[in-house]
């Protein structure tokens, strides 16, 4: 008998229609998970208790007046603790904003807000959404469910968690290189980032703003369709929301990729990845195939200049963003300085972490006079023929699928000394962020007793195509119901 | 090549006041970095247009009306430190 924090949320949906549990019981019982396992995970920077079971106790009063509710309502949705929470410390996991209790929320927590979702707690990240394992942030790093000496991916390594052992149903995270498909990769749980400009970025602390991407965790790709239908869609506040008409995502939900058109990149299954994690994404393919879908190897022949070309454009675009951090308006201040110069740098020097300072002096130097033509101007000329290597691959196919990472989940500090080394997690994340295109991780299948994912890549704002081939995978799979015993 | 005087006017224009140490780690780290990413000349970018953002957007305009504003208080509750309704900070001139 599955207990309630290992149900997916339309499960717990009509359970909750049926009278058979209340919103108050269910968020109860993630609070008595939470207490149980946190000591291990360390998943969540604050938890607000007395905040869900009021949203909870609200949506009880509606289902006994015999309102309708919609298919959140009542249920625990953590959120990444880089977006703002009106009256809740949101911290991006910073001694920077270690205090800071923003006086608005993002326009996501908003929508969840309306759509009846209760709120357990703010979860862990690395510093201002910069790495690929949790251990960046400034106040613990967070433990993978399946084998606590390993990390959970990041930076959204928090969420992840959460949804993977039950301390959450479902999450928001963000990516601006992979940082919500990794860990959900890392994790066994769906993670999706959807097309730039897809979701509102309004009161998402901006890491590059070029890339950023706010996009939803859960236990199945029902649940993943259902949250998309809450956060997606145009927002005044955000000048690069796009305007696009939002589709009920949850008609996409069908099981039959008969004449699906799938892409194989090569250069994604190349020397470098595990072989374990080759294997078990072969695996996977040969079952798309099986299940009637077009599939065949091709190229994206930029894909090697990738990192180079993230890791010179989103730490430039950091160094700009991350010069609001002075002290003046919010968040820490150094004490005891001579003048205002003084005080902007023992500010900055104190407040940020190793990785944040790392990618400013990355960034600033790139953008810097002298460098800025060599650097960044030819950063985002090679961006350019990345984007161009899928618009030709789309011409052709309808989805690409590759692995998530090269490898499984690593160990606890095995990558926090080389930074390269670190950055090559990414690998076959980022380009997905540089083309502004939607990319999914789906569970599908174990290396070394950890859970691999598999990456889905599509059209911009062809959202449907990846759920309705996430959705077959899944119908014909049992991965995503593995649930790690803790 | 990143020298350590590099590091330093780098570290002045991002305001950051760093240790010997950091130095040190922050120019080896930077060479490393910067000396993977020079790949990227090997491309031939001369008619190749940079992307600074994917999607085909312009300007995008609103109606000059007066919204619904955050109250000063709220603005100002944050801030580490202040003179009535004023932000203040360490003497400038």
């Amino acid at each position: 008998m599955l207990q309630l924090y290992q149900r997916t949320a339309h499960e717990l949906h009509n359970l909750l229609l049926n009278k058979e549990i209340s919103a108050e019981e269910l968020n109860l019982a993630i609070f008595d998970r939470i207490e149980s396992v946190e000591d291990k995970i360390a998943a969540y920077i604050t938890l607000t208790r007395e905040k869900a079971l009021e949203q909870a106790r609200a949506v009880d009063q509606q289902i006994k007046n015999g309102e309708r509710i919609p298919p959140l309502a009542g249920i625990p949705v953590a959120v990444k603790d880089n977006i703002c929470t009106d009256g809740i410390l949101t911290t991006a996991a910073s001694r920077m904003l270690a205090g800071f209790v923003p006086p608005y929320s993002a326009t996501v927590v908003k929508r969840l807000e309306a759509a009846g979702a209760t709120l357990p707690g703010k979860t862990n990240l690395d510093e201002f959404a910069m790495g690929s394992s949790t251990e960046n942030s400034a106040f613990f790093p967070t433990r993978n469910p399946w084998d606590t000496g390993r990390v959970p991916g990041g930076s959204s390594g928090g969420s992840a968690a959460a949804v993977a052992c039950g301390e959450a149903i479902c999450a928001l995270g963000s990516d601006t290189g992979g940082s919500i498909r990794l860990p959900a990769s890392f994790c066994g749980v769906v993670g999706f980032k959807p097309t730039y400009g897809a979701v509102s970025r309004y009161g998402l602390i901006a890491f590059a703003s070029s890339l950023d991407q706010i996009g939803p965790f859960s236990r199945d790709v029902t649940d993943c369709a259902l949250l998309l239908n809450i956060i997606c869609g145009h927002d005044p506040l955000d000048s690069t929301s796009a305007r696009f008409d939002v589709p009920d995502f949850t008609r996409f939900l069908v099981n039959d990729i008969r004449g699906m058109r799938i892409g194989v990149p090569e250069e994604y299954m190349a020397e470098g990845i595990n072989p374990g994690v080759r294997e078990v994404v072969e695996k996977a393919i040969a079952l798309l195939e099986s299940l009637g879908a077009f599939v065949e190897y091709t190229t994206l022949p930029h894909t090697e200049y990738a990192l180079s070309t993230y890791y010179l454009i989103a730490p430039a675009e950091a160094s700009s963003n991350l010069a609001r951090y002075d002290g003046v308006r919010y968040g820490f201040r150094a004490r005891e300085t001579s003048d205002v110069m003084d005080m902007f740098m023992k500010t900055r020097s104190q407040g940020f972490g190793a990785e944040v300072k790392r990618r400013i002096m990355l960034g600033t130097y790139a953008l810097s006079a002298g460098y800025y033509d060599a650097y960044y101007l030819k950063a985002l000329k090679v961006r350019t023929l990345i984007k161009e290597d899928f618009d030709r691959a789309f011409e052709k196919y309808d989805l690409l699928v590759s692995p998530v990472s090269p490898t499984p989940a690593f160990r606890c500090g095995e990558k926090t000394e080389d930074p390269l080394e670190m950055y090559m997690s990414d690998i076959c994340t980022i380009s997905v962020n540089l083309a502004g295109i939607p990319g999914m991780s789906i569970p599908c299948g174990f290396v070394e007793g950890m859970p691999v994912g598999l990456q889905l890549m599509g059209r911009h704002f062809d959202e449907g195509t990846l759920l309705r081939a996430a959705y077959t995978f899944e119908q014909n799979t049992d991965y995503h119901r593995a649930f790690p015993a803790l | 090549m990143v020298t350590r005087e590099d590091v330093e006017h780098v570290a002045l224009l991002g305001r950051l006041e760093l240790t010997d140490e950091e130095k040190e780690i922050y120019a080896r780290q930077l060479n490393e970095l910067l000396g993977h990413f020079r790949a990227l000349q090997r491309l031939d970018t001369d008619n190749v247009q940079p992307t600074a953002h994917v999607l085909p957007l312009n300007n995008v305009y609103r109606e000059d009306w007066v919204g619904q504003h955050m109250p000063r208080e709220d603005a100002l509750a944050n801030c580490p430190d202040r003179d009535e309704n004023y932000f203040k900070v360490p003497r400038i001139v």
